[in-house]
This record gives C-alpha cells, structure tokens and sequence, in this order.
C-alpha cells in the first residue's frame, strides 16, 4: 500500500503539480489569445509580448511597493501590483490598437494583414521591454515560499517520497479559476458581455442590431490586457521574469488555442491542460515511479523516459500539426485555422 | 643606381626599425563575454587582465619603452557568430597585437579556427576548459592558462568520492564547455567505481527546467552534479531540484563557483561543494593583495591576469610584438628553467629577458604549461558554508 502512495507522491510531485500550474498559465495565455480571434478574428502574436509587457510593469510597481514596505504578508506583493500592471497594459495595448489596427479595421484588411501588423507590434512591445527592464532576469517573487515543503511532507506521512506545492502554484491554480468564473459570467451575463458575443458571431447583423464596434473592441483589448498581465505575472511569480521566455511561450500558447479551437474559450482551457500535461508526462523518466508499482525483477536499468526533456518544445509542435491534419477546428469546436 | 641605393637603405632601415623594436603603441585585445552566460565572473576577469597591463604598460621595460593598453571585445560567450565578428574587428580594425580570450570554449573554438588561425593572431585563453581545445588545429598560436577539464573531472571524481558518495546524477549545459566536462567527469567517475545514474543535456535561457529536475530525480543519485552556468540554466536547475525536494546537494564545477549562486538560492544551498581552478601558491595572494576594484579570488581572475602577462613577457623575450615571432617564446617564458616570476614582479621579468635571461613566469596561478600549451592545473575545493564560498583546500 504504501508503495502505491509512493509512486502517487512522487507522480503529483514531478507530473501533476507542475502540469497543473503550468496548464493554467497556459490556459490563461490562451484565453486571450482566442478572445481576440473569436472576436477582432486575427491571431494576435504580440500576445506573448504584451504579457511580458504587464508583467513588467507589475515588478516596476512591485519594487515601488517594497521599497514604500507594503506587503501582503505571505502573498507575493505583486498580487497587490497587479491591477496597476492591468491598467497600464490595457493603456499600451488600446494605444496599440489605435495607432495600427484600427487602420487596418477601417479599410476592411485581410486577417493575414492584421497578423503581420501584429508581429511588426510584437518586436516594437519586445524592444520596448527589454530597453526599459533590460534583457535579464528579474526576481520578484515575496513572502511565503511553500505552502508545503517535500521535506515536511515526508515527515508529515512517513512517505519516502514528498509532495512540495510552492505558493505561486497554489495562487496561481486559484486565480485561474477565479478569472475564467469571472469572464465566463461576463460573457454569458452581462449586457456588453452578449453585445461581444453576437459581434463575433454575425458582425452585419450586430451592427444592425445597434451595437456599438468600438465598444466591443475596446472591451476586447482590455480583456486580452488583462488576462496577458495576470498569465505573465503568474508564470513570472512561478518560475523566472525573463523578456525572451515570455516570447517563446507565444508557441505553447497558440498550440493550446489552436488544439482546443480558436475562438472557443473552453477549447482554450482544454487545450492548455493537454499540452501541458503532454510537455510534461512525454518527458517524464518513470523510473523511479514504476520501481514503486511494478515488481522488483520488472524494471530495468533504463530510465524509462518516452522522449528526452530537449524535445519539450517539439511536444507542442506535434500536437499542433496533429490537430490541425485530422481535426483542424479543435478539439470543441471553434472557427477553425 | 643612386635612386636604388637609397630605397634600399630606407627598406633596410625600415626592417631593422621592426626588428629591433622601437618603442610602439602595442594593443591587446581582452576577448571576454562581458555580456552573456558568465558575466558575473567576466566582471573580474577582464579588470585582472586588464592589470597587468598597466602593470607592463606603466614600468615602461617592454620593448625599449612601449605603451601597452586594452581593448576590450564581447565574446557574449555563446553567440559564436557574434564573437568571430568581434575578433574580426579587434584584428583588422584595432589591429591588436595579441588576445587575452577567448572565455567560452565554444566560441573560444569559432574565434581560434575562423579568425585568429588565418590571421596568425596569438590567443591565450584564461577560461576555454573544453578537453577539444587540445587538439585543435592551431599552428601553435592557442595557449590556455586555464587547465583542460579532462584533469577537472579527475580533481571532481577525487573530492567525490573523498567524501565517500558512490552514485551522481549529472545534468551539463547543452555546449562544448557542458559536454566535455561532463563526458570527461563520467569516464573519470566510472573508472574510479562510480555510478553515474543519469546524464542529461539542459538548455540555457529558460524560465523552467521542472522537467529537466523530474528526470533527473527519476534516476535518482546520493547527489546532482550540476555542470552548467551560474547566471543560466546551472541556476534554474538547482532552484527547481529544491523545490521539489529532488537533490539536497549539488556538486559544482568551475561554471557554478562565485558567490551569485549562494546569494540567489539562500541557505538551502549549504553543505554543497565543488571546485574551480585556483591555487594556493604565493602568486595567488599577491595578486589578492593588488587587486583593487576587482576579487582576484573569482574563478578565472588570476588565470586572466596570467594570460595577458604570458603574452607580454613572450613578446619580450622574442623581441618583437609581432604574433608570428612571439609565439615560439609564449612555452619558453611559462616554464622552467629561469628565474621565479610572481604577479606584481612583471617588471622584473622584463628587465632579466632584455639582458637574455631566462624567467619561468608563475603568475597568480601557479602557471605550468603543458602539452599543446595548456595549464597542468590547479583547483580549489570550495564548500557552501553559511550561505557563502569557503575554500577548504587545494588539489
């Protein structure tokens, strides 16, 4: 019995906590990517950067914080930084939208138009970052560490093996929660929320039903801000705030957008966890873990390992082209590539 | 006839005017990855190199009285099309006389073979461990005072197994540096009786290596061998092995030695050891006690401060600071016989080459070459007390 405890401990401490986390920064990266898509219909690749961008300016105001002494106790200040890093987001990011994409809205452009104006968004936000936070790491993670170390655990239980969950973990599985209940109840309750709905649905017949466009898009950059902000500070919080991490994370996020449907927000939360799930429990070595649960003259000396962990990134890559072969819509039903 | 007699008593003057070495404005290049993977440790290597410089520079022996001053170029120490372009420029447009540098052994190796080898620019590299670099084609223009890491994995495998541990994981960064450190330590470890459980490449740059630390600790090992970056992936991975409660120790190799490490990771980093080229002898202090705006204990410091003095002490005892002639000197003046030179006493080694002496130059770093022209090797075994570096010994 215990054995089988063992081999649990060991899985949620290497495969489902930190899928776990790392799903839900995904999934909350893929919202907004698909929330633009569903609605102003373009894949927005400066997604990645604008989270990047919000992100930094939560450590600016986080460092300000810390330097007035203002804390949250065992929460990370940054929590408490947060809805200033939304507001100037939601800034730069209508900015953004009036002086390029509106352009492109007004003369009815392309969405492969749109897609290169984003990328073009996406170097000058890039540059705009690392000239004001600079290329490297930044830390700024506060309070409590862990809200239960491997150590205490194993004491705790008498396991040989030990579960560790680290604050940002648990924080960030419960914003992501909140968040999606929140936008979810937005989009399916409120009055603007509907207007958005039937703009992305029929833009003519919207229109003609008196709903104003600008609201709609406008509604939808604060959203995306919004949402970009709180996945990056999550995953900045959770692991490290680098400009060039924030970039490469523009694949797994679209990966999980496209595999759950674009344009269709469950489909975004689906597809987070499924890749994430696979990046890791592809790369994972169960060794150990089949020690624990197979007979003793079963396992071998090998590692046990599927595909080695250089290959992570090549994960989401074959999911992707898998998807869009055989199911090109997603997983629910979403607009289609 | 007249016109020919007097060119060729001009040309005559002039070849005697370069071979007899009237004073000259001779330019070194300090060839270091000031940005990049291991910028913490370059921010005391280049100020070193830098010193004995001036120190040349300033006594005025070298070559009948010649300025020496530094140019410093970006390795970035892993961008090797950037540093080919970089040691392009300090050849043909600073034209440099010689480099102190590469620091990476990856773009210390595109440098060597795509610029220095087919410009016959001498380079001495105070940092390039990688065991390939000693037999690299290099028309003996390439000296390391940095020891191969064929001989560190030996010094690893020795304190290892000291402290009685029998079984490792080891993890490298995915380069030339990571990989040849890491193959040199398991073949030393497994000859030794060691098991090595599992050696895993990791990527650099990235926010997080969970996957990297949940394979590593499904092979399992009494401790993690962590041949990578401080400023890096090194780092990322020691964070993410505590985290989960993976590894309790860490043994760290020269990439991973400087005080960064402990200062980000905190006290769970205790008890951790490693070791980084370094030495005991008088040299070693010296240059301690004249370092000023710089720590001279930092790893690769006083290999720095060597390079460029090698350099300098080759020029004169060849006479010339011209790269082609010098080179043949840089084995003569590293190695007995000849008089002890200490860091600090450069220009006492100037002054008995110019009379025809002979030195055997020491330097901060107990330098002894061998083979292709690389050091013997030195290291200092260090161990994380109380959240900083202590040296524990030598090896």
């Amino acid at each position: 019995m215990t054995e089988i405890l063992n081999a649990l401990a060991l899985f949620s401490n290497f495969v489902l906590v930190p899928a776990i986390a790392y799903g839900s920064q995904l999934a909350l990266g893929a919202l907004g990517v698909t929330l633009v898509f569903g609605i102003l219909r373009f894949s927005n690749f400066a997604h990645g950067d604008t989270m990047a961008f919000g992100t930094m300016l939560v450590i600016l105001v986080t460092w300000w914080f810390q330097s007035l002494g203002l804390s949250l106790g065992p929460l990370p200040t940054a929590l408490l930084a947060l809805p200033f890093g939304i507001a100037g987001c939601a800034a730069f990011v209508l900015l953004s939208d009036r002086l390029v994409y509106k352009y492109y809205r007004k003369k009815k452009a392309d969405p492969i138009i749109y897609l290169i104006a984003s990328v073009g968004v996406m170097f000058v936000t890039n540059g705009v970052v690392r000239f004001i936070i600079g290329p490297d790491d930044q830390n700024f993670a506060d309070g409590e560490r862990f809200i239960i170390k491997a150590r205490d655990f194993k004491t705790m239980t008498g396991l040989s093996e030990g579960i560790s969950i680290k604050v940002s973990q648990g924080l960030t599985v419960v914003t992501m929660i909140i968040v999606v209940a929140a936008l979810f109840w937005f989009l399916n309750k409120t009055r603007t929320g509907k207007s958005m709905r039937a703009y992305s649905d029929n833009e003519d017949l919207a229109l003609l039903s008196g709903i104003n466009p600008d609201k709609v898009v406008a509604v939808t950059w604060i959203l995306a801000a919004a949402l970009a902000t709180i996945a990056g500070t999550l995953y900045g919080l959770d692991k490290s705030f680098k400009p060039f991490t924030y970039f490469q994370l523009l694949l797994p996020i679209f990966a999980s957008a496209i595999v759950g449907g674009l344009g269709n927000p469950l489909g975004a939360i689906a597809g987070a966890f499924v890749i994430a799930f696979s990046e890791i429990m592809i790369t994972y070595a169960y060794k150990r873990f089949a020690g624990y649960i197979l007979p003793e003259d079963w396992v071998s000396g090998g590692l046990l390992q599927l595909l080695s962990t250089d290959y992570k990134f090549a994960v989401s890559f074959i999911i992707l082209l898998l998807v869009l072969l055989f199911r090109p819509t997603g997983i629910f039903k979403g607009t289609g590539v | 006839m007249k016109k020919l007699a007097i060119s060729s008593a001009v040309a005559l003057t002039l070849t005697t005017a370069a071979s007899s070495a009237m004073a000259e404005d001779i330019k070194l290049g300090v060839f270091l990855g000031l940005t990049g993977p291991i910028e913490s440790l370059v921010a005391n290597m280049a100020p070193a190199a830098e010193q004995a410089i001036a120190e040349v520079s300033e006594s005025g022996k070298l070559l009948d009285g010649s300025t020496v001053t530094a140019v410093r170029a970006d390795t970035t120490c892993v961008d090797a099309a950037a540093a080919t372009a970089a040691i392009e420029r300090l050849i043909t447009s600073d034209k440099v006389s010689g480099v102190v540098g590469g620091d990476c052994s990856g773009v210390t190796t595109a440098a060597l073979t795509n610029v220095a080898l087919p410009n016959g620019m001498v380079m001495i590299s105070p940092s390039a461990t990688s065991p390939a670099l000693s037999t690299v084609e290099d028309n003996g223009l390439f000296f390391r005072t940095a020891p191969s890491d064929a001989r560190q994995g030996v010094v690893m495998t020795e304190i290892i197994s000291d402290k009685g541990y029998k079984e490792v994981a080891l993890t490298y960064t995915n380069n030339d540096y990571g990989k040849g450190l890491a193959d040199a330590f398991q073949t030393a470890f497994e000859a030794a009786g060691g098991t090595v459980t599992i050696s895993a490449a990791h990527e650099d740059g990235k926010a997080d290596y969970s996957a990297e630390v949940g394979a590593l600790a499904s092979a399992g090992g009494e401790l993690l061998v962590v041949a990578g970056y401080i400023d890096q992936g090194g780092k990322g991975i020691i964070q993410g092995a505590l985290d989960t409660g993976a590894f309790d120790t860490f043994v760290l190799p020269d990439g991973m030695v400087g005080d960064a490490l402990p200062e980000a990771i905190g006290p769970d980093l205790n008890g951790s050891f490693g070791q980084a080229p370094g030495t005991d002898s008088p040299g070693a202090g010296k240059l301690v006690e004249m370092a000023s705006g710089y720590d001279a204990t930092s790893p690769f410091a006083a290999e720095s401060y060597d390079a460029a003095a090698l350099i300098m002490l080759a020029m004169q005892a060849a006479g010339s600071s011209d790269a082609g002639k010098y080179k043949d000197k840089v084995m003569d003046v590293a190695n007995a016989p000849g008089e002890k030179i200490l860091p600090g006493e450069l220009a006492k080694g100037l002054e008995i080459l110019a009379s025809g002496g002979e030195i055997d130059y020491v330097g901060a770093s107990n330098v002894e070459l061998i083979g292709a022209g690389e050091s013997a090797g030195n290291y200092r075994e260090i161990e994380i007390k109380d959240g900083a570096l202590s040296t524990v010994g030598y090896r």
